[in-house]
């Protein structure tokens, strides 16, 4: 028996008995499928509202702290020539 | 604004429903291949096609193009691999396949193969990007499980054999 036969005995062993769809599958689909869509639209604002949030707080920090300026000099010059 | 997503919603429902209708039989009947249950008691067939088509409906909007059949297999088998590799793969216990199954004589990973490769005619090369597995593995194994369903007595004593040899 060659490989072609086998594979066509095998493929003719796996059709034999098709399993009936139960009815209550498309609504369980369902629920769930809209749960997934509803869990990724409510993870995806939440990243959205993170970001923001850093953005503002980034914002004000800078504002506040001016990090750009110039610091004031911590050590007075050498007196000299009193 | 809101009309115009309550057609699409609607016709995507539509869409879907006829996807469903059309692909169901056939998916319930690969992942009962695939789990080794009986036709007529298959529970974890079902939950296994229920996970699929609806992560298939949660990505209908995003497949521009890809069809959805393809999807909801990969998704089936992609769980059913990680599935049996997590409770069904540490020898017999609740994962023993039903006896009335044609492929109840065969290990998870040559089901799975075999349901790909000869049930849904996947190529070879795709079989063995979707598993991770290298293409001349997923013939090999094929060609065993294809021997072991031909010849069981024949056939089962050397998988066990080497089984045991090389755990990994």
């Amino acid at each position: 028996m060659n490989r072609t036969e086998r594979e066509a005995t095998v493929r003719r062993l796996m059709e034999q008995v098709p399993p009936p769809v139960p009815p209550e599958l498309y609504g369980e689909v369902l629920r769930r499928g809209a749960r997934m869509l509803r869990r990724r639209t409510v993870a995806r604002r939440l990243l959205w509202l993170a970001l923001f949030a850093a953005a503002v707080a980034f914002t004000v920090w800078a504002l506040t702290a001016r990090p750009w300026v110039e610091p004031p000099s911590q050590t007075t010059p050498p007196l000299t020539g009193w | 604004m809101r009309e115009r997503q309550a057609s699409h919603n609607a016709r995507r429902a539509r869409e879907f429903e006829a996807f469903v209708a059309g692909a169901a039989g056939r998916l319930l009947h690969a992942a009962t291949l695939l789990t080794g249950e009986a036709p007529d008691d298959n529970p974890r067939a079902r939950r296994l096609l229920t996970l699929a088509l609806a992560h298939t409906y949660a990505c209908w909007d995003r497949m521009r193009g890809e069809d959805p059949y393809d999807h909801a297999r990969q998704y089936l088998a992609t769980r059913f691999a990680r599935g049996a590799w997590h409770q069904y793969g540490g020898g017999p216990g609740r994962g023993r396949p039903h006896p009335r199954s044609p492929l109840a004589v065969l290990t998870p990973q040559e089901r799975l193969i075999v349901v790909l490769r000869l049930y849904e005619g996947v190529a070879e090369e795709q079989a063995a990007a979707l598993l991770g597995l290298p293409t001349e593995r997923v013939h090999t194994i094929c060609d065993r499980a294809t021997a072991t369903l031909l010849h069981p007595r024949r056939g089962q004593t050397p998988a066990v054999a080497s089984a045991k040899v090389a755990p990994s």
